[in-house]
């Protein structure tokens, strides 16, 4: 159960947060531009990396704002939380 | 006093009887004492019977590692409960306990014939006999397995105690109060932080408690008395917390741990008082201490799991700190120095006692104070074999061999009523593990200790694999002393006497005469593994760990391997000749000790179980009998029955008023968000599928909400309150989920849009008027406003007053007839639809619930998500390619609307089905064919909505069937159980195709 650093609250417990998938993945401006499988890229593939990812996280119960989260997922330590729009940190 | 109390101690109150029954026999233990102290007091080792071989086994241990001591506790009520065990089971008057796994007694146990056919049922014999023939599986295997499977009895009442949870933060937990968590607790509260310690036991101390002899001291003191004053001081700290039988449960990431306290299950019965059983505290600590100790190792030999047989350590536990002797002829085999604290504890009572020692001698002061007193040792010898079917009565020791590989030399016979067994020690890492952390393996005493490069927090005492009394004291000061940032403390310069050194002659499994095959060595006690079993695993191809644990089942009981891990370790890593170190070991898993489901769900049992969401009219509903549906967290009117009317009786009342004059809905719980901004057209030209831009303030507007692979994800009509401001409604159980998704984009993907949400659900009440006499009704409750279809026309909204309090009135429509909704502040809900069924009495308004509501679109034709989709429809799957704009150049899901899956025509879409015996029901859910003579049979769709419509008189479903779309007229068949019903697919509007009705 993870101590999470909400950019906007501070430090709250796991459970009034949830995870919302890889972060920095970007809709298209222009769907109807691409082809399937261009789309399909954007829609469907995601990484599953053991080690340091890149997430999104919603402070669902709390000020329910999105924000992201940078994880090493093979040791659930947060290295990093930053505001949506923000650049993530560089190693 | 029994014969066996051999002596007193101040743990154990001898002056208070206290009596329980053990398998139908009443004995008499005292106060303090555990179940299993109390039958050993009485002579009784005996207590189970093995798993898989049904032996006889008997107490082993005196902790939570207790592998044999297993009971079924209060076995003749409805909460009886299995699998304690009874070292760990403090004694109370009336206490009912018996043995488990045996039938029809432990004495006499008909599954004892497994033991005498054990060479015909080795390690995966369930896998290899239970294959073939495949028709035996159903009539005889299973039943046979599922018989035999299982250890002791489930309740069979819910469960009637209290349970709780308890959240607290924390600066240091500390965990495990012997002497390690001691000295770290001291330091801690000390230096002013919010310290808790947590025990399992019900007292502190751990082993050093009961050790006062001249072998151990500190400051010239007996380290168990010295420990005394320790505790004593500890109990005065402030901010110390201690929690006594409480035990870690669990160890998450970031310091969140579990941990159990026992409340009420040592008490009487008649002083529990129906209180709280069990507490789980769930903790945040800034900063843990693990001081857990270590379990003492069995050693591995043949018949090494006789009724007496013990490890060293519990034997001199029952005798120094429950004053009970396991033996009156004890013998004690082993391979390290502490072994000869049992032994000397024993002389000095005057009980007989012989040491076996694998080693070759050893200069300890220990093993030398156990010499002078007259202990006779056999040194660099094993146990070869041992006798006595439900008490061990002799054994036969050899000596070993040179290198230790074999057993040279005569048997020698010694009889004994009691076998001491130590094979070193077991730091429990197990916390250490849980939390993610990884191990060291030690060579010198072949452990696995923690390793902390990366960890926020410590594991100090034997758990970090310090045994000797001055690591043990001097590396927890130092240790503690840096975690915490403190220079000094009291323990800087402890005087210490320490008697034993860290020297032990390993052998994981010990030599024979007899061959191999015909020795029982046993690893895992609870689940009969042996160490035959595991070479067979290994010589049929298992090589990793986790593989042989789970085909041998080493290490899969409820103990978890906590006395048989390493030693399945130890003789993989012989065996395969590889080092041990490099093996690995199984993952430690919480629980460590198993947990209640009590105390798992604490209070959220029965209503508590989830929240319940009435809407402010609820109490008017209940007053008018109305059966409730849960939707989502919602408890909505399902139907309200008259006199003794069932669901169908009412639903077709209920329907056919609706259509004929008047009928009132409950819609307060679709959800509701407010929408304002100056983009929020543009937003909503985004999220819904049709165009928004032109809607006119004062309009309602139906939208159809997709996911971005174009399956429809919501639906519901949203009205234009003002230039820049949207009330949208969503579907009840939908509502927090639509939020959060455009929550999602508007904060993530459209940072730029000016648009603010507002959750609104409860905020508002609805009463929705529906049938051709509503507007007769909305014009008594309204009386100066037009009604008129000119001046109130469909799809629109106009604020209306009720007395003084301000209301929207939107003319919409989710059943096809006229119909009027009229949202009020909650609070006045009640009053609102009072008020409506007063006016509509003359029109014998009726109250509608949800089933007559999903029939009334159901005959419209009218979707439901949830129901009529499942995330893998599309708008145009649901023929409802006119709510997709052509002209908007984006919205979510667009671009998925052409993916090459999305456009094959053969998908499934929605039609409607008619029976061909219009009174024929179909059932919800059943499965569509089109061709009986083919095998296998092609499903090609399922029917997702289905009643009999009174206002139709007849029999109508929706359906999802692949190709739908092409199949009008089609006839299909619904296969049932008894029955092949026909149908022919139709269109989905069975009723009033033109939209006559809505301007009625």
């Amino acid at each position: 159960m993870f101590l999470i650093n909400c950019p906007y609250c501070g430090e709250r417990d796991q459970s009034e947060f949830s995870c919302g998938g890889e972060a920095h993945i970007i809709r298209p401006k222009q769907p109807t531009e691409l082809s399937d499988d261009q789309w399909a890229e954007y829609l469907f593939m995601r990484k599953n990396i053991k080690g340091v990812q890149f997430e999104r996280w919603n402070h669902a119960h709390g000020c329910r704002k999105w924000f992201n989260m940078v994880r090493d997922t093979s040791n659930d330590k947060i290295h990093a939380v930053y505001k949506m729009g923000e650049k993530p940190p560089v190693e | 006093m029994t014969k066996y109390r051999v002596n007193k101690t101040k743990h154990v109150d001898q002056t208070k009887t206290v009596s329980f029954d053990f398998d139908g026999k009443s004995y008499h233990g005292f106060e303090g004492d555990t179940l299993a102290s109390a039958l050993l007091s009485n002579g009784v080792h005996l207590v189970g019977r093995s798993f898989k071989y049904h032996r006889p086994r008997g107490i082993m241990s005196s902790g939570s590692e207790e592998p044999n001591a297993i009971c079924q506790i209060n076995e003749d009520t409805d909460l009886t409960e299995p699998n304690v065990r009874a070292t760990e089971i403090e004694l109370y008057e009336g206490l009912k306990a018996s043995s488990q796994n045996c039938w029809p007694s432990v004495n006499f146990d008909i599954g004892g014939i497994n033991n005498f056919i054990s060479p015909f049922i080795p390690a995966g014999f369930y896998y290899k006999t239970f294959m073939w023939p495949k028709s035996f599986w159903k009539k005889i295997y299973e039943p046979l397995i599922r018989w035999s499977a299982g250890l002791g009895k489930s309740p069979t009442k819910p469960d009637p105690e209290l349970y709780d949870h308890k959240h607290v933060h924390c600066d240091v937990l500390i965990i495990g109060g012997g002497i390690s968590g001691i000295i770290a607790s001291k330091i801690a509260a000390k230096n002013n932080l919010k310290t808790i310690l947590i025990e399992d036991k019900n007292i502190l101390g751990g082993s050093t408690i009961f050790q006062k002899n001249e072998n151990y001291k500190i400051n010239d003191k007996y380290s168990g008395e010295w420990i005394d004053e320790e505790i004593a001081e500890l109990k005065k700290l402030n901010n110390l917390t201690i929690k006594t039988r409480t035990s870690l449960a669990a160890y998450h990431s970031y310091n969140y741990l579990l941990a159990k306290e026992n409340i009420s299950d040592h008490l009487p019965l008649d002083k529990k008082n129906g209180g709280i059983r069990q507490r789980l505290w769930k903790i945040r600590a800034d900063k843990v201490i693990v001081a857990t100790g270590a379990i003492e190792r069995p050693l591995v030999f043949n018949n090494n799991d006789r009724p007496g047989i013990m490890l060293s350590n519990s034997v001199k536990k029952y005798l120094d700190f429950y004053g009970v002797s396991c033996g009156f002829k004890n013998v004690i085999f082993t391979n390290n120095d502490s072994a000869y604290e049992t032994a000397v504890s024993l002389k000095e009572k005057g009980i007989s006692v012989e040491m076996i020692d694998i080693r070759k001698k050893s200069n300890s002061k220990i093993v030398k104070n156990a010499e002078q007193l007259g202990v006779k040792i056999y040194w660099n010898s094993t146990v070869v074999n041992t006798f006595g079917l439900r008490k061990i009565y002799s054994i036969e020791i050899m000596n070993l061999s040179e290198d230790g590989s074999n057993v040279v030399g005569n048997k020698i016979r010694i009889n004994c009523d009691c076998l001491g067994i130590s094979g070193g020690w077991t730091p429990m890492v197990h916390m250490h593990t849980q939390s993610g952390g990884k191990l060291d393996f030690r060579e010198i005493d072949q452990t696995f200790i923690p390793n902390e490069i990366d960890k926020n927090h410590i594991n100090v005492g034997s758990c970090n694999g310090d045994f000797e009394l001055e690591e043990i004291i001097n590396n927890t000061n130092k240790k503690v002393k840096n975690y915490l940032k403190v220079s000094e403390t009291e323990f800087d310069n402890t005087s210490i006497l320490n008697s034993k050194e860290l020297d032990k002659r390993n052998i994981w499994l010990l030599p024979n005469y007899i061959s191999e095959g015909k020795c029982k060595s046993f690893i895992d006690f609870q689940n009969d593994s042996t160490a035959k079993d595991i070479k067979l695993a290994l010589r049929e191809g298992f090589k990793s760990i986790e593989h042989v644990k789970r085909y041998t089942t080493t290490g899969m009981a409820t103990d978890q391997g906590k006395l048989s891990n390493m030693h399945a370790l130890g003789i993989i890593a012989d065996t395969a000749g590889v080092k041990m170190g490099t093996l690995g070991t199984t993952t430690f898993r919480p629980p460590f000790t198993p947990l209640t489901f009590g105390s798992i769900v604490g209070r959220s049992v029965g209503n508590f179980f989830d929240i319940i969401r009435k809407t402010s009219i609820h109490k008017w509903h209940i007053q008018n009998k109305a059966k409730f549906e849960n939707v989502g967290q919602w408890k909505r009117p399902w139907y309200y029955p008259i006199n003794d009317e069932d669901l169908h009786d009412a639903v077709q009342r209920e329907s056919k008023a609706a259509r004929d004059s008047a009928g009132i809905l409950d819609a307060s719980t679709l959800g509701k968000i407010d929408i304002q901004g100056t983009d929020a057209s543009e937003f909503l030209n985004r999220v819904y599928t049709n165009a928004w831009s032109k809607l006119g303030i004062g309009k309602c507007r139906y939208g159809l909400m997709l996911n971005e692979d174009g399956m429809v994800y919501d639906d519901g009509v949203t009205t234009r309150l003002g230039e820049n401001h949207y009330l949208m409604t969503t579907t009840t159980g939908g509502a927090a989920n639509v939020l959060s998704k455009l929550e999602d984009y508007l904060q993530t993907e459209w940072p730029e849009l000016d648009v603010y949400l507002t959750s609104v659900t409860d905020h508002y009440s609805t009463a929705s008027i529906c049938g051709p006499n509503s507007k007769k009704i909305l014009k008594k409750i309204f009386t100066d406003k037009d009604f008129s279809d000119d001046a109130f026309p469909h799809m629109s909204y106009q604020n209306g007053k009720i007395d003084e309090i301000n209301c929207r009135i939107m003319r919409i429509s989710f059943t096809g007839e006229l119909s009027y909704e009229i949202n009020i502040e909650s609070k006045y809900g009640k009053s609102l639809w009072e008020k409506c069924i007063e006016a509509g009495k003359e029109f014998k308004i009726t109250p509608y619930g949800t089933e007559t509501m999903h029939l009334l679109r159901a005959e419209k034709g009218f979707i439901i998500v949830g129901q009529d989709t499942d995330g893998t429809m599309t708008p145009i799957d649901l023929q409802m390619d006119w709510i997709v704009s052509k002209k908007k150049y984006d919205f979510i899901g667009k671009r998925s609307l052409y993916r090459s899956d999305t456009i094959r025509e053969d998908r499934k879409q929605l039609v409607g089905l008619l029976t061909d015996d219009p009174n024929e029901v179909l059932e919800e859910g059943a499965q569509i064919v089109s061709d009986m003579s083919k095998k296998p049979i092609e499903m090609i769709g399922h029917v997702t909505s289905s009643y009999f419509s009174p206002n139709l008189n007849k029999s109508i479903a929706l359906a999802v069937v692949k190709s739908g779309k092409k199949m009008s007229g089609q006839k299909l068949i619904v296969p049932m159980e008894n029955k092949n019903i026909n149908v022919t697919v139709s269109d989905s509007v069975f009723l009033d195709k033109e939209n006559k009705r809505i301007n009625a």
